[in-house]
């Protein structure tokens, strides 16, 4: 045996190579088969930064199936309800440089909303509550409607299939509760008043003129 | 007692200028009380208490006007006498400006008070009656935070409790209410501290520590707690030795960990002002609606402590103390160091105002712009909880919370020592205070994403589930349908071709038969039928002619009324198929049936129809008839059999008895029947059948019969039907009246609602009769 190796010593390695290859193949192949992971972590790691309002203005109905457009490749720049920091995150997350919004499927907008029914012009048509993707609208047929504004997402979808146009979308009052302390202005802005002359040209107007 | 305790350094800290002594010129005044209160529902942390009273009520001192909304929360009192006069939303003393919920009380200035429950010993009372004294009487902390006293009071049974800690250090400038406390008070003091540590069960370690600026108030103490176990510790002063971890580390030397409160290593610690407030609670039953405030500063003519009603607004005691306006540079709410500026002088002072401070400008300018961080390392060194200030201003300024998480942002205190000392004046503290805001509101967006994400999830499911069921019905129906219709083919090759049909068999074509009528009308419909189509197809082609000649017809709707013409033609096509088809098989039919009148098969059919035709009453007659004949045979044979020895006379017997019972079962039937109408159901199930066909048949000829009738004569039927409507309801009524039904009411209305019908009804006949 082992005078065989010595005369043959190419072949002998080669074989040797060749059934370690072999082990080392079926334990990982048994591990892929045993460790596979359900569904795909990446679009599960998307959704949980997508902002959840299912609004559709991706053009994908709802945050799931885009998380899963982006994982196929799809442009990241697509969420106007999450705005830049989710843009940032999913950039972050994706390791690819973040884009700004695509103006294309709508604006950011500062102040969040929440859907709004006027009671006493509610129909009780229950086109709001079919429209609604978190089911956050109460009400059956011929009753009166009303927002659970909690659960509302505030994604405007309800507004459009209204008949008698009773839904408003109210900005959210700030309340004690979800007060929170400002973020100084940047100390350029504060440097600027140092010197006299600065102040009547701060630097961004500098810039415009 | 002397210290017998080691004090041990704290990291950090920094030495502002005191000012304590303009405020401690004077000895302590009671304010006199302000014509209008303004009661903050919301004055600790927690949930805002729930009001119990409504405007117009007149309350006396001390009554509870708002009840606690859970257990971290806690009850307000009336300071004073006077009316209620608002409830509703008030500016109240937060740096945010926001408006709350406030309970307004004009007073009357009888300070008139309700009786309150004094206790000469607590010791003879419960530990949970002692803590619901102090509950009842709301005190929350008076220290800043405003921490409901009796949850404090009540640690978990897994913390045991070795030390109790009173905190009279007071380390933040010009604030001297504590000192004040002390030294006016200092018995109180002691009282109370014995109080809290027998709520504790006596903790091993009770100690009141006081900085060492403050030497009157710590001489006053140690007078008082001369023969108690309680220990005054003095130390040295230095800011911010008051905070509630700087001051737990400087007399026990252990650090609360990061996220846990005091209580898990062992430690309670109170504000002196909170143990009076429970001790006046427990000793006199008195609720908290006073407590002393310092009201300093240069802008103000006199500055002095006072003890100062609960909710009386800011600029009554600013008036008191002489403010000038112009002089002030702002108005702050607590310190210097951690206070905030009051957005209004119209707000009210709460259980948790320890100070207001109208500085001048020259006192305390407004703050120097920012400069860029110079990386000094000063603030690092200035910060008591052992952080990076730096690094946190870093990421604070680029939102990256995570790495804010990983630096320990929420172990910081807010103390402002940072920005204390550093030399490009970067508000540092509001940056974390930002931060801070910011990770709790991206948490809370976090969890509502979590919950629209599992309700979207959960709708989609449910689409799917009812789709799915939808689909699944819609598939039962077709196949449903298809085997029927493939039955009744069967059936009807079966009804042609046999011929001869087996008894049994012949009831379920019986029934068949029922449906369909004699050959004669079956032509006379489906010609009917023809002729409908023929004329709806006219009729489409009728207007598109008419519309030519107008050239105003658009294609679409030519296209349409072809269409239409299309649908008609097929129609009649349809209609003359079925025709002649059924013409064909009528002579196909009409060779075989001929001879076969006298065969079983017809003749079954000739009876069931006959059968059809005939009332239950009758038919159930019929019935026991043929039943008693069937007896009569089976009683003959069973005789015979019995006569000759047979092995079947027993099942012959059996078959009698049956026939016996199935007799007196038609016989009950019948014997109910009779006395009711003839329309009510039979209970059987065969004649159910039998009888819907007839209702059938009764209500097509009812149909049939106004179809044909004029709109007069539907008209006079209406009404006749209408008459014996309401005639059956008034007697209904009579008799439900007699008997003083609960339906009285409903009864009438009907018969109300049925007599105009009956006008109008008639109304309309004269009309069309005229």
């Amino acid at each position: 045996m082992l005078e065989l190796i010595v005369q043959n010593p190419l072949i002998a390695s080669l074989i040797a190579l060749g059934g370690l290859a072999l082990v080392f193949g079926g334990i990982l192949g048994f591990a892929a088969v045993r460790f596979r992971i359900e569904g795909d972590p990446v679009v599960e790691q998307i959704d949980e930064l997508l902002p959840q309002t299912q609004c559709g203005q991706c053009g994908y109905p709802g945050c799931r199936p885009y998380a899963q457009a982006i994982a196929n490749g799809d442009a990241i720049n697509k969420c106007p309800p999450g705005g830049q920091s989710t843009i940032n995150a999913l950039a972050d997350l994706l390791d690819v440089e973040a884009p700004t919004l695509d103006e294309e499927h709508g604006e950011e907008s500062a102040v969040k909303t929440v859907a709004y029914i006027r009671e006493d012009e509610c129909i009780g048509c229950t086109k709001c509550i079919q429209a609604c993707p978190v089911d956050a609208i109460l009400g059956a047929a011929k009753q009166m409607h009303t927002v659970i504004a909690e659960e509302c997402t505030g994604c405007d979808l309800c507004v459009e299939p209204c008949p008698v146009d009773c839904i408003d979308m109210i900005p959210v009052e700030s309340t004690l509760q979800e007060w929170k302390w400002q973020m100084p202005p940047p100390s350029e802005k504060q440097a600027v008043e140092l010197i006299a002359t600065d102040r009547d040209n701060p630097p961004g107007g500098e810039q415009a003129a | 007692m002397t210290s017998l305790i080691k004090v041990w350094e704290i990291p950090g800290g920094v030495h502002p200028p005191e000012n304590k002594s303009q405020s401690l010129q004077e000895p302590l005044a009671k304010l006199p009380i302000a014509p209008q209160l303004i009661l903050p529902l919301n004055q600790h942390i927690g949930n805002p208490a729930k009001p119990v009273v409504a405007i117009g009520d007149h309350v006396r001192g001390g009554q509870r006007i708002a009840e606690a909304d859970g257990i971290f929360s806690a009850h307000v009192h009336a300071p004073t006498s006077g009316t209620i006069s608002a409830i509703d939303d008030h500016l109240i003393p937060h740096p945010s400006g926001l408006s709350a919920p406030c309970i307004t009380i004009d007073t009357d200035g009888k300070d008139d008070w309700v009786t309150l429950t004094a206790t000469d010993d607590y010791h003879k009372l419960e530990r949970t009656t002692l803590l619901a004294k102090i509950r009842d009487a709301g005190v929350a902390g008076l220290g800043g935070a405003g921490f409901p006293t009796s949850v404090k009071l009540n640690p978990r049974a897994n913390h045991i409790i070795d030390t109790l800690i009173l905190n009279g250090t007071e380390c933040e400038p010009y604030i001297t209410a504590d000192d004040m406390l002390m030294q006016t008070r200092a018995d109180e003091v002691v009282a109370g501290t014995q109080l809290l540590a027998y709520l504790l069960n006596n903790p091993g370690r009770v100690v009141i520590g006081v900085e060492d600026n403050k030497p009157r108030a710590v001489e006053a103490l140690q007078r008082a707690a001369a023969d108690t176990e309680i220990q005054v510790v003095s130390f040295p002063t230095k800011y911010p030795s008051g905070g509630e971890k700087q001051l737990i580390q400087i007399l026990t030397g252990r650090e609360v960990p990061s996220g846990q409160i005091p209580a898990s290593i062992g430690v309670v610690c109170q504000n002196v002002g909170t143990a009076v407030a429970s001790w006046r609670a427990v000793r006199y039953g008195e609720p908290l609606v006073s407590r002393v405030t310092t009201v300093v500063g240069e802008a103000l003519t006199r500055q002095r402590n006072i003890d100062v009603l609960l909710g009386t607004p800011i600029d009554f005691i600013l008036k008191e103390h002489g403010f000038d306006a112009k002089k002030a540079s702002r108005l702050v709410m607590g310190g210097p160091m951690m206070g905030f500026t009051l957005p209004d002088p119209q707000v009210p002072l709460i259980k948790t105002t320890n100070c207001i401070l109208a500085p001048s400008k020259k006192e305390l300018p407004p703050p120097l712009p920012a400069q860029a961080c110079i990386r000094c390392g000063l603030c690092a060194e200035a910060c008591p909880a052992s952080l990076l200030p730096q690094q946190l201003y870093w990421y604070a300024q680029a939102e990256d919370y995570e790495k804010l998480e990983a630096h320990s942002l929420f172990d910081c205190i807010e103390c402002g020592a940072c920005s204390f000392v550093c030399p490009s004046h970067i508000p540092l503290v509001q940056y974390y205070r930002a931060a801070k805001g910011s990770i709790r509101l991206h948490e809370k967006e976090r969890e509502k994403s979590d919950r629209s994400r599992r309700r979207f999830e959960f709708r989609q499911e449910r689409i799917a589930k009812v789709e799915a069921e939808k689909e699944a019905k819609r598939l039962a129906r077709k196949q449903a349908a298809e085997a029927a219709k493939k039955k009744l083919a069967n059936e009807k090759q079966a009804g042609v071709e046999a011929g001869p049909v087996p008894a049994p068999v012949s009831d379920a074509q019986t029934k068949a038969g029922a449906k369909q009528k004699t050959p004669a009308e079956q032509q006379a419909r489906l010609e009917r039928l023809l002729a409908s189509a023929q004329e709806s197809l006219k009729k489409a082609q009728q207007p598109l002619e008419a519309n030519e000649p107008g050239q105003s017809v658009t294609d679409e709707q030519r296209e349409k009324q072809q269409a239409r013409i299309k649908q008609a033609e097929l129609k009649v096509h349809d209609a003359e198929q079925k025709l002649s088809d059924f013409r064909a098989e009528q002579g196909k039919s009409a060779e075989t049936p001929a001879p076969a009148d006298s065969d079983p098969v017809a003749a079954a059919i000739a009876k069931a129809k006959a059968k059809m035709d005939m009332d239950p009453a009758e038919k159930l007659r019929a019935n026991l008839d043929s039943l008693q004949q069937r007896l009569a045979k089976a009683e003959e044979k069973a005789e015979a059999a019995r006569a000759a020895g047979d092995e079947k006379a027993d099942a012959l017997a059996q078959g009698v008895q049956k026939l016996q019972q199935k007799i007196k079962d038609t016989q009950t039937e019948l014997a109910e029947l009779s006395p009711s109408t003839v329309a009510e159901p039979s209970p059987s199930g065969r004649h159910e059948a039998d009888v819907a066909g007839l209702a059938i048949e009764k209500a097509k000829a009812k149909a049939a019969a106004m179809a044909t009738m004029s709109a007069d004569d539907k008209l006079r039927n209406q009404i006749d039907s209408v008459k014996a409507r309401l005639e059956k309801a008034r007697e209904r009524l009579a008799k439900a009246e007699a008997e003083a039904d609960d339906n009285v009411e409903a009864f009438r209305t009907g018969v109300e609602k049925l007599s105009s019908k009956l006008e109008t009804l008639e109304q309309q006949a004269n009309a069309s009769a005229d």
